[in-house]
């Protein structure tokens, strides 16, 4: 302690002092303070520009995801329309069916109640016509029966024979 | 950039101006200089360790037997009792036992051990006791320009130097270019190793022009100071003692509210207790922070050059014993080992006190009131700072 006290140089303690303080005050003016600040801009700089970087990148990424999102909607919405779009098409294939079923029937029926009117028609006229030939018959039936009796008997069995109705 | 470029020439021409009409073959009036036993060897190493008056490169025995020095003397400036008085370190003739007198305005003046002494009134030499202290003769106030004063001088002007040059970079570009991208990392590693963890994000700004300073002047001068130009600034205890000081007073003129009173009236603890924590806590802050600050470098750079020289003794101790080549080849082996080492030692000088010294202003800054996290139960999650405040 003795020889520590010893070589301790009050005259070198307060030149030192000096030397230091102005040191510290040179350097702390010329050297790091614009070292300091130009770094820290340097780093906000850098920072700032990563930042940017990010968020262009997240934008990058939302637009991408809108496109795919857009893309998505799409492609569901032309599914949809053409899901109804067939859909239609087997309604409007099965009323048309219905329908020509319906008119066919109307038709058919129509057609049948015409073949129908016809046929009694046709008949009635036959029946008339038969009628007609059945005087006719009769008739000539009558005229030999004034001629012959046996004849005329003979006659209307064969006549009867015949007309059995067609 | 231009201006400095200039300046730095015409600085260098001075210097070497100055060291090309300075550098004498002194003839010293001491014998032999040869050092050849343990308690040479001994005498040899103290002697570097203390500061000294001349800058001397080396010195050797000429034929004729008389002992030359090359280098330059220096202004030596004292502050006697008849005022300031000044004169040239060669006069002394490099004589460090107090046989030369040297005469300046009646007063006579002695040099023993690198000191300089002043002799009472009438004395014509000095007369030493049976200690080897002087007894007729007093020590004087010294501001001479010694070879310490010439070593922080230099590295002090080297740093500024380099320094401003690098500020000066960043006006045209973002990056440095040249040695400035050696020294930007060293100034990004004091900043965010050693500034921003010990005294906190807030108030770091203010510190760091004063840790960097510290840091680079107490290693570069560590590092000259392995150099073979013989500098051991950082072994001068009045050198560390003045940067424990620095340290001391911004630590202590930054402290804040909460840093007195954890000091005097300590939070927390029993009332009869807090006086004695008070004396012990004043003692730590104003007397052990320091001195540890002080001792630590002084006593780690003293170590690391006794060490070197000791190793280095080893080739003229042991040259009986090993012979002259196994001694040599001993010595050289060790000695650039233990150089290794103290290279190593240089920067982690600078570092540890400019971390101690970051530490203790972070202590006189903190705040500890700040908002804590609360858990689930509403108890104070302790952070970093918290953590760091209870240790130290």
């Amino acid at each position: 302690m003795e020889t520590l006290l010893n070589d301790f140089s009050p005259g070198l303690f307060a030149v030192q002092t000096v030397l230091l303080l102005l040191l510290i005050f040179l350097m702390v003016k010329f050297a790091w303070k614009p070292i300091l600040s130009s770094l820290n801009e340097r780093e906000e700089g850098i920072q700032g520009a990563l930042d940017a970087a990010e968020k262009a990148r997240r934008e990058m990424a939302n637009l991408q995801a809108d496109n795919e999102r857009l893309l998505q909607e799409a492609r569901l919405e032309r599914e949809t329309m053409i899901k109804e779009a067939r859909q239609l098409k087997e309604k409007m294939i099965a009323e048309a069916e219905a329908d020509a079923q319906v008119q066919a029937n109307t038709i058919i029926t129509q057609a049948q109640a015409a073949i129908e009117g016809e046929k009694k028609a046709a008949m009635a006229e036959l029946k008339s016509h038969v009628a007609g030939l059945s005087l006719e018959i009769a008739e000539k039936v009558v005229r030999n029966e004034l001629s012959n009796k046996d004849k005329q008997l003979e006659l209307v069995e064969s006549m009867l024979g015949e007309a059995t109705l067609n | 950039m231009k201006i400095f470029q200039r300046s730095f020439k015409f600085l260098a021409l001075v210097v070497l101006v100055f060291l090309s009409t300075t550098i004498y073959a002194n003839t010293s009036t001491e014998d032999g200089g040869q050092v050849d036993t343990r308690e040479e060897v001994d005498a040899y190493i103290a002697h570097h360790l203390q500061d000294s008056h001349d800058f001397s490169f080396f010195s050797y025995t000429n034929d004729e037997g008389e002992r030359k020095h090359a280098g330059f003397p220096l202004p030596v400036i004292l502050w006697s009792s008849e005022g300031l008085v000044t004169f040239m370190s060669s006069e002394f003739h490099h004589n460090d036992d107090g046989h030369v007198i040297v005469e300046k305005n009646g007063l006579k003046f002695a040099k023993i051990h690198s000191k300089i002494y002043e002799l009472e009134a009438g004395a014509t030499a000095v007369n030493f006791d049976a200690e080897h202290h002087a007894t007729n003769a007093s020590r004087v106030l010294d501001f001479s320009i010694t070879k310490s004063v010439v070593g922080i001088l230099v590295i002090g002007l080297l740093m500024f130097f380099w320094f401003s040059r690098l500020a000066k970079q960043y006006k045209n570009k973002k990056i440095p270019t040249g040695f400035g991208r050696v020294l930007e990392p060293l100034v990004i590693y004091v900043r965010d190793e050693i500034a921003k963890p010990n005294i906190g994000d807030k108030h770091y700004r203010k510190f760091t022009g004063y840790l960097l300073t510290v840091f680079f002047f107490i290693w570069l001068l560590n590092m000259v100071g392995l150099t073979p130009l013989g500098f051991n600034v950082t072994g001068q205890i009045a050198v560390t003692a003045c940067l424990a000081i620095f340290t001391l007073i911004i630590y202590a003129f930054s402290g804040n509210k909460d840093f007195w009173v954890h000091i005097l009236w300590m939070p927390g603890v029993p009332y009869l207790i807090r006086p004695i924590l008070a004396v012990i806590e004043l003692v730590g802050t104003f007397v052990i922070k320091p001195f540890s600050l002080l001792v630590r470098l002084f006593a780690n750079i003293t170590a690391g050059h006794t060490v070197i020289m000791a190793l280095i003794a080893i080739m003229f101790v042991m040259k009986d014993s090993l012979g002259v080549a196994g001694a040599t080849g001993l010595s050289f082996v060790l000695s650039v080992l233990i150089m290794f080492i103290e290279v190593l030692v240089a920067f982690l000088q600078a570092y540890i006190f400019t971390m101690l010294s970051a530490l203790f202003i972070g202590m006189a800054v903190a705040e500890h009131d700040h908002d804590h996290e609360h858990d689930a139960h509403g108890h104070k999650i302790p952070d970093a700072q918290d953590v760091r405040g209870d240790f130290i």
